[in-house]
């Protein structure tokens, strides 16, 4: 491996090579080796987390990259059970962007904080000459205050059956549809959210969660195998019973994608145990109806992610690997 | 590569001999270059990398799915009298 | 007589009932075959249904398939991707390709490496994109690298037919596309005489669906009339191909050697005349195309008319163009995958230093090609 490429930046298979190879090496610490969504520090009294935002384009049906920035590392806090309380906002902008369209996006950041009960409290801003950066980027990183401890992608078992919190795939469906001038008849958008209202309803009815993570870059079928190989198990999903909405199929059947690589930046993926899976769904589907419980989890192969189709046959469910969308987050 | 999808014709540009197609609510315009007959709203064709390759013959789409029903009711038919038949040769009735 | 609604075009041929029935009637008519049978079936994307939708699991076990070498991406020598890097690499040239083409390791590196460096190198979903990249580029020279048999050669006629009639200037394209009979037959005279068990021996092929829609089923005649090897053209979703399958098991016991259509609904004996005849309006076989893995196989490749050689980027292009004939890595034995004498798992590098990612041989570059397919798909068989 001699020069970076994009499918580096993937969130698949190179992605993490990526990551444990160089920077897991160098930084070496048992916080973050554990892998989560974000740090548990302080005693497991707070969450941190980080993320950069380069989407392209910067607006898109159902959201924009302001709105994703904040979504991206609120969210990346709720799936530790921690409630997003402050934001730092760090911004890299080319020389010759347009005022309005930073204002917009500002804004847009603004009504996202509000959702989530957030505030920015430091920042930076940085121009830089034409060509150096693709018109903005944007940096946040967050802290939260865990409201429910031990949520972990390292501890689930077979006691857990495994949820997802909405149909799939709609982001990066939509992010690619736009980039390619593909015009939409019908309704797909971005589903773009912020996640901690709906994570706090579950945590406020005592469900029994194990595990939460939001399907952003790689889809779901990175946080299964991710879920698989943290916690050494095997995951096993029931194809039909994966939502999947006709626009984001349709996409799918023109472009050769599978929707379980697609990314997601409203979507989440949870490790329910048994016993309060039907009462999380109840919980789940006032939000979006189309919450479904998708999997089991089993020792049927360690380490790897089984999809059972409806005419009796099964396959691997991999890692993505390959550049698939870039500039998707 | 091979990635030819059916897709449904919902308006077309004379002047550019080019289609609108519908896929899954997908909206695109393809090139009807290549199809020699005439081709009209409703019509159902094989889309190829931004063409049309050929129209889908309704009738014969319809004929195979309806050997699939016939299949499926046969094989229901044929479960059924199984079943009632290992019911018959069941050693547990009483 | 019923409608016919969009969606029953895409879940009436995907439906798991109708699945699980064919399945039922395969294992029935199986038990009466006197001898177990393979099917080849040609084309990549019939490799990717029966590995995706898990098929041989669901096959009685005298059913076996052979991964045909239908995989235009898979079968590009590394002479020809060299070919595309060094044009990449000239001055004010932007290479333009389809798909998976860009990850296809040459000598060099591939197209996505050469675009690491510097090189404009863009994929496209249609031909017709490269219209607006020359127009958007005036003075650059758009170069179409094109591949594909017969179901994408028509796309490139067609394109070429429009950069003639609105006399644009900067574009050109540097042809690779094959054609599929030629290498069936290949493929059936090469076999190894001595061989005289059924592994190894094509029994059946799988005709691939979209080729065929274009050239229409004619092109298969000689098969089984001359070569005693039916052949069911067949279409991609996994209903189709469980009904293609049935019927070629069919044939074999009531004893019929015969060319049939289960994809009525797009494939007719003649095909597409209009796109057979721009095809040949623009093109002409070359003697002697090489196929990564299989060699030279006759008739098999096309070129521009001489009339067109100022569109000819092998043409302008010549003095810079390598030639010297490059062999594949030396354990990469992608050649006897594609001649379906040994299937991806039996390679040593297969999934080690063999994969979608690193891929080495041609058969794991693209989604089509039986390594990658079992890569992702098969482990489970």
């Amino acid at each position: 491996m001699k020069t970076i490429t994009l499918a580096h930046g993937n969130g698949g298979q190179e992605n993490n090579e990526l990551i444990s190879k160089v920077f897991y090496k160098a930084f070496k610490n048992d916080i973050l080796e554990k892998s989560e969504d974000a740090a548990v520090i302080h005693n497991g009294e707070l969450a941190f987390s980080t993320d950069s935002f380069t989407v392209s384009p910067l607006f898109f049906p159902g959201s924009d990259i302001g709105k994703l920035a904040v979504c991206g590392t609120c969210n990346d806090l709720a799936m530790m059970g921690a409630k997003p309380k402050y934001l730092t906002c760090s911004v890299i902008i080319e020389e010759g962007f347009d005022f309005r369209s930073l204002e917009k996006i500002v804004r847009s950041m603004k009504k996202e904080l509000e959702v989530n009960g957030a505030i920015v409290v430091s920042g930076d801003t940085k121009v830089v000459p034409r060509g150096s950066v693709d018109k903005i980027f944007i940096n946040t990183t967050g802290i939260g205050e865990i409201q429910k401890k031990g949520i972990s992608s390292n501890n689930i078992t077979k006691k857990d059956v495994i949820l997802v919190s909405r149909d799939i795939g709609a982001h990066g469906a939509t992010i690619f549809a736009s980039r390619e001038g593909i015009d939409m008849s019908s309704s797909l958008q971005s589903d773009c959210a912020s996640l901690y209202p709906q994570v706090k309803a579950l945590i406020d009815a005592d469900i029994k969660i194990t595990a939460l993570r939001d399907a952003t870059r790689g889809g779901v079928a990175a946080v299964l195998n991710e879920w698989a190989s943290q916690s050494n198990i095997c995951v096993e999903v029931e194809e039909d019973k994966i939502p999947i909405s006709d626009e984001v199929n349709g996409i799918c059947e023109l472009l050769g994608f599978e929707a379980m690589a697609l990314a997601n930046e409203g979507t989440f993926v949870l490790a329910i145990e048994k016993e309060d899976a039907s009462k999380a769904l109840e919980i789940l589907k006032r939000t979006n109806e189309t919450a479904s419980i998708i999997g089991t989890v089993s020792d049927q192969y360690i380490g790897k992610v089984v999809l059972n189709s409806a005419w009796g046959t099964k396959r691997f469910l991999e890692l993505p690997t390959g550049e698939l969308l870039p500039r998707i987050c | 590569m091979c990635l030819s999808i059916p897709s449904k014709v919902t308006h077309i540009d004379e002047e550019h001999n080019v289609a609108t197609i519908d896929t899954m609510g997908v909206e695109r315009k393809a090139s009807l270059d290549l199809i020699d007959e005439p081709v009209i709203v409703g019509d159902y064709v094989l889309i190829h990398i931004g063409f049309a390759m050929n129209k889908i013959n309704e009738e014969d789409a319809l004929a195979s799915l309806e050997i699939y029903k016939e299949i499926i009711e046969k094989m229901e038919e044929e479960d059924r009298r199984q079943a009632i038949l290992d019911d018959d040769n069941c050693q547990n009735r009483a | 007589m019923n409608n016919l609604e969009l969606k029953d075009l895409y879940d009436g041929f995907r439906d798991p009932d109708t699945i699980k029935a064919y399945k039922k009637i395969i294992e029935e008519d199986a038990k009466k075959l006197t001898h177990p049978i393979n099917i080849m079936e040609v084309c990549g994307g019939h490799t990717h249904t029966i590995m995706k939708y898990g098929i041989p699991q669901i096959l009685p076990e005298n059913i076996n398939f052979i991964h045909g070498p239908g995989c235009p991406v898979c079968i590009m020598p590394k002479e020809r991707i060299d070919h595309a890097y060094v044009l990449s690499m000239q001055e004010d040239v932007i290479l333009v390709t389809l798909g998976d083409m860009i990850k296809v390791p040459g000598s060099n590196g591939s197209l996505q490496d050469a675009r690491s460096k510097g090189a404009d190198v863009r994929f496209i979903y249609s031909p017709l994109d490269c219209l607006k990249i020359a127009d958007e580029n005036k003075d650059k020279k758009i170069i179409f690298f094109a591949i594909g048999f017969e179901t994408t050669t028509p796309m490139t006629a067609a394109l070429i037919d429009t950069v003639i009639k609105q006399d644009i200037k900067n574009i050109f394209f540097h042809i690779n596309h094959v054609t599929v009979p030629e290498v069936m037959r290949e493929l059936i005279d090469s076999r190894d005489e001595h061989v005289d068990s059924y592994n190894h021996k094509i029994d059946a092929f799988l005709g691939p669906s979209h080729v065929s829609v274009i050239s229409g089923s004619k092109i298969y005649e000689e098969f089984p009339r001359d070569y005693k090897i039916p052949v069911v053209v067949g279409g991609f979703e996994p209903v189709d191909v469980m009904q293609s399958i049935s019927m070629i098991v069919k044939q074999f016991i009531e004893n019929r050697c015969e060319l049939e259509v289960e994809y009525k609904r797009l494939v007719s004996y003649d095909g597409n005349i209009k796109a057979q005849n721009l095809i040949a309006k623009y093109f002409e076989k070359i003697n002697l195309f090489k196929w990564r893995g299989l060699g030279n196989v006759k008739d098999s490749g096309l070129k521009l008319r001489d009339e067109f050689a100022k569109y000819d980027a092998e043409v302008i292009y010549k003095d810079v163009l390598p030639i010297a004939e490059i062999e594949d890595h030396k354990l990469c034995i992608c050649g006897d995958i594609l001649r379906g004498m040994a299937s991806p798992p039996e390679c040593t590098i297969f999934g080690t230093a063999c994969k979608p990612s690193t891929p080495i041989g041609s058969c794991m570059v693209s989604s089509e090609g039986a390594c990658a397919a079992y890569y992702k798909y098969g482990n489970l068989l």
